[in-house]
This record gives structure tokens, sequence and C-alpha cells, in this order.
């Protein structure tokens, strides 16, 4: 959105494609809407209203439910709406494709009533609906963050169980004094972890070992250690959370070289300050080029904007750099706070490289074990996992079950990782019809 | 056994879509998902892998695709990016889709 505003505002033709319904991405989803149960969820949130009535007035054509399924440097995107796909060709394309969760394996993970914790503060913002009886269990910020807002709304969760280890802690110290710059971000957070005190909920910490079961009733029995202990909790909804990683299928797909955030232990698309790739007129902005959180993103939006308005000619170099100003100080000042992040709130070992019985990936059911299998039985590579299991090759097209896999190769080591290329990423990046890409025809393109 | 809601029903916003949900009709507020709408009706599974494994959302926000449902004739459509819309007919994907022999019209 603060891309699109920028560019808008300095004289370019602008066209920004939302696959979902309303503007708000995942951060602000539905903020528009104005629910009166949007009070449980924070100042932060309500923030974006802002940036929806600034792109409002901006000039720049919306199309929602619009969704890319391939990107070609050049530039053009294909894109689907209401079963209609067309083709809109543009000097620039600026991709800003968000974040996903970390997948979070564990044995009975695809059980009906196990979800992210992402999920359910979407369906508090889209639908104000609230879980009946939920377990928080995982690591990081949102996960403290969902608590707060569940409690806020007056449906505190049962219990939070925490994987975050003292040895985690200890690693992330030195990267304290950085964070002091995030200072705000820091106070909240630590408001949140208050809040949650305050509100008396049960916190298991140490915990590893996670592993849900259903009865005929439906209601989910979760186990855990926690501090060396055997844990068991039974909920109608389990919620997990290990952090948010770059959606980079669309990156991938559209040629654009990655390279591996050992800290957040994850890939993310190769880009300069203003968000240009290695691919001529594409650029990345926002968690979709790395994780950074909203205020970040923004900024990085408005960079990238900047960006695209010098290489169209629009603005002098000297401008450019004048008007970035706020935005990189910005940036500097929200990026400080991730080292500490990222090592407080690392993802276990068991969780990169989960146990046999665990399905790996959902669409097509392959568990750890048969990976295993099929790595002692010379499937040596991520590519060669994939063609000779399905690993990857389900609808959701390995995002669910990338990490995983690079996870279950490198046997958890996350100094490996890096080192494992992901299979390619082709198009469709989204599933579309033989019919509607047969619909097509080049009386379809149009120029953005 | 029936399987209830894992959540509490969605505030009213007023205007109502109703749905026909496996036989069952629903009615949900507009502007939410249809998987919300699934997930304030039942706890149960709204489709099967092709293993037969009972699956239901997951993410909310398509990009892990276990909500796939059946709308209207059109099968692997993502609940959460569907919105409830007034008389459409829902019914849960087991196993992969059929191919009907001819083009989806």
């Amino acid at each position: 959105m603060s891309a699109a505003i920028t560019a808008a505002d300095g004289g370019l033709r602008v066209l920004l494609l939302d696959e979902q319904a309303q503007p708000g991405g995942q951060i602000y989803r539905n903020v528009g809407a104005r629910l009166a149960t949007h009070s449980w969820l924070g100042k932060d949130y309500a923030s974006g209203l802002r940036l929806l009535d600034a792109l409002a007035q901006s000039g720049a054509t919306v199309q929602f439910g619009a969704t890319v399924w391939r990107v070609d440097s050049g530039s053009r995107v294909v894109w689907s709406q209401n079963g209609i796909s067309q083709v809109t060709t543009a000097s620039h394309i600026l991709l800003a494709s968000g974040a996903q969760e970390r997948p979070v394996p564990f044995p009975g993970w695809t059980l009906p009533g196990v979800m992210t914790a992402g999920a359910a503060q979407i369906l508090m913002k889209t639908a104000g609906m609230l879980p009946k009886d939920a377990v928080l269990a995982g690591s990081g910020p949102l996960l403290y963050l969902v608590a707060a807002q569940m409690i806020d709304a007056g449906c505190p969760p049962k219990a939070l169980v925490e994987t975050q280890t003292p040895h985690m802690m200890l690693r992330a110290l030195p990267h304290l004094p950085k964070a002091l710059l995030s200072a705000g971000t820091l106070l909240k957070g630590l408001g949140l972890i208050g809040k949650i005190r305050a509100a008396g909920t049960r916190r298991y910490k140490c915990a590893s070992s996670f592993a849900a079961t259903s009865d005929d009733s439906g209601m989910i029995n979760f186990s855990f250690r926690s501090k060396g202990r055997l844990e068991n909790l039974t909920c109608a909804v389990l919620l997990t959370h290990q952090g948010v990683i770059p959606s980079t299928h669309i990156s991938h797909a559209a040629g654009i070289t990655h390279e591996w955030n050992a800290a957040q232990v994850a890939f993310q698309p190769s880009c300069d300050i203003w968000g240009a790739t290695d691919r001529p007129g594409l650029h990345v902005a926002g968690d979709g080029a790395g994780i950074g959180g909203a205020e970040a993103a923004c900024a990085a939006g408005t960079l990238a904007a900047l960006g695209i308005l010098r290489a169209s000619g629009n603005i002098s170099a000297d401008t450019r750099n004048q008007r970035a100003t706020t935005a990189r100080a910005t940036l500097f000042r929200t990026r400080a706070i991730r080292p500490f992040l990222d090592a407080a709130y690392a993802p276990p070992a068991e969780i990169l490289s989960p146990p046999d019985q665990t399905i790996i990936c959902r669409c097509e059911d392959v568990t750890a074990r048969a990976i295993r299998q099929g790595m002692s039985e010379g499937a040596a590579g991520h590519r060669q996992i994939k063609t000779s299991l399905r690993a990857g090759m389900g609808p959701c097209q390995g995002r669910m079950c990338d990490s995983t896999v690079r996870g279950i190769l490198s046997a958890g080591k996350t100094s490996r990782m890096g080192d494992i290329a992901p299979p390619r990423a082709r198009t469709p990046i989204k599933p579309i019809t033989l019919g509607e890409m047969a619909a097509l025809t080049t009386h379809s393109e149009d120029t953005a | 056994m029936i399987i209830v809601s894992r959540f509490q029903p969605p505030p009213k916003t007023g205007a109502t879509a109703e749905f026909e949900y496996e036989g069952a009709s629903i009615t949900a507020p507009q502007g939410i998902s249809l998987a919300a709408a699934l997930l304030a009706h039942s706890g149960a599974y709204t489709r099967q892998t092709a293993g037969g494994d009972a699956r239901a959302a997951f993410c909310m926000m398509g990009v892990c695709f276990e909500c796939l449902v059946e709308v209207d004739g059109v099968p692997n459509t993502q609940a959460c990016m569907t919105q409830v819309r007034q008389g459409m007919v829902v019914k849960r994907q087991i196993g992969l889709r059929r191919l009907n022999g001819c083009n989806d019209s």
C-alpha cells in the first residue's frame, strides 16, 4: 500500500493487484470494515486505517480478488480474477508477497482443530470469532500478541506452551543493546507479557515433544514435555506458532536470486536498499523480502517506490535520497530489534526436523519417515525428494513443506540449510484451470 | 457423533447469508469467509485427502489449501478465500476432485 501511494503521488500509473477481498494484507486484514470487535486488537492494528485512506485517495487503481500467477521480467504479470485471466505489462513490478507462518510440524498437526496462531488472529479480524477453549503453543512475539488480544476479548487462552529455552535467551542477549534502538517495540512486548501474567494464564516453559491426538468428540489431547515433565492438555483448538518466514514462491518463480538468512532460518530474495532485484524491472519490499514487521514493510514500500520513480526518470537521485530519509531511518530502527528476536525465539530443531511419524507434506501425506527413507536410498537433494516422493507437488506447491524437507535434509542443523537449494518454483504459482489459461489471448494484454 | 464448533458464534453484522452445507442450512453473517462460517458451524472435518485423512481449515490465508471444498459444483475451492453468499451449495471435498470429462462450465 505504501509503495502504491508513493508511486502514484510521484506521478506514475499504478495498478495494485491484491489476492484478498479487501486491502490490508494479513497484518491489517479487514481493518477497513471497522468492526466493533476490532477494539480487542490494539492500536497498531487500527493504525492501518491511515494507509487504507491514503490508498483510496492516491489515484492508484486497485483490483481485489486478483491472483497473480505468473511474473516475467521485462515486465509483465498474468493474473486471475473471477475465473478470467489477463496479462498486464508494466515498466516495473513490485512484489509485496508478505509473510507466511513457519510450518510447525509434529505428530497430529493435521487434525481438525489444530491451526496456526495467525489463523486465530485472522478469524478475530475478519469475523470477530473467538475459540472456545484454546491452547497457544510455540514461540515468538505473535504468540504473545494473540494471547493478549484474546485476553482483551474476554476469552483468554487455557494455557501458553512455550518452546523458548534459557539457552536461546542467552544467545539473544548480545543483540539486546542494538535492540534498544527499537525500545518502543521492546516495551510493547514486555507489555504483552505483563498482560498475560496479570490474567493469570498458565505458562508451560521449555516445552518440547509436541504431539496431538483427538477422540470421537473431536477434542484435542495435546501432550508435550515442559521442564522435563510430561504434560497433557485437552482443548478444542490448538494454536501453534514458530515465527513467520517470507512468502517467496512468487519471487522464486519470477527467477529472482535468493539468499539464505541464517538468523531467520529462511530464504529471502536478494535486493538492494531500494528493493531492486537482479531481474530487470522486478522489485521486492516488505516481509516478502525479509521479515521486519509492519512498520519496516511500510518504510520498505516507500523506498521501493522511490527507487522505481528514479528508475523511471520521474525524480533525480538526489531527490530520491532526500525523500528517502525518514523511511531509511524507520527501516534502520525497526531492523535493529530483529537479531535479538530471531535468536530469542528461534525455532527448535525438532520442529525443523520432526519425528518420523510426522506428516511433512500435508497435501500429499508424505511422512518424515518416508523422506528419511528416501534419503537413505539415494535421494540426495530437495528436488529429488520432491520428484520421487511428491513432497511439494500438491496444491500448496511446497509452501507448507519446503522448510521442513530442507530441515530433514540438514538433520535440523541450521548451518547447513542455506546450502540446500529449494526446488524450482514453477508457474502458475496458484492453481489455474487449463480452460482459463487457454482463454488467454494477446487481445487480453493491457498496459498498466 | 456430532462434533460441535470449536469457536464461539460470530457476532451478527446485520445482513446474513443462508447457504447449504452437506444437507444442512447454515446462516452466517455477511462479510465472513466460507471457512469461518464452516468453523462456526462445526468442528468436524471439511475434506479428506486422497488417503482418507480428515482435514479442516488451517492457515485461513490461502497458503495451505487444507480448506478445499466444493462450492456450487466447483471443487478445489479454498473456503478461506471465498465469501459466504446467499444460496451457495457447499459440499465436503472427499479425496481428489473428479474430472467431469468435459470443460468446467
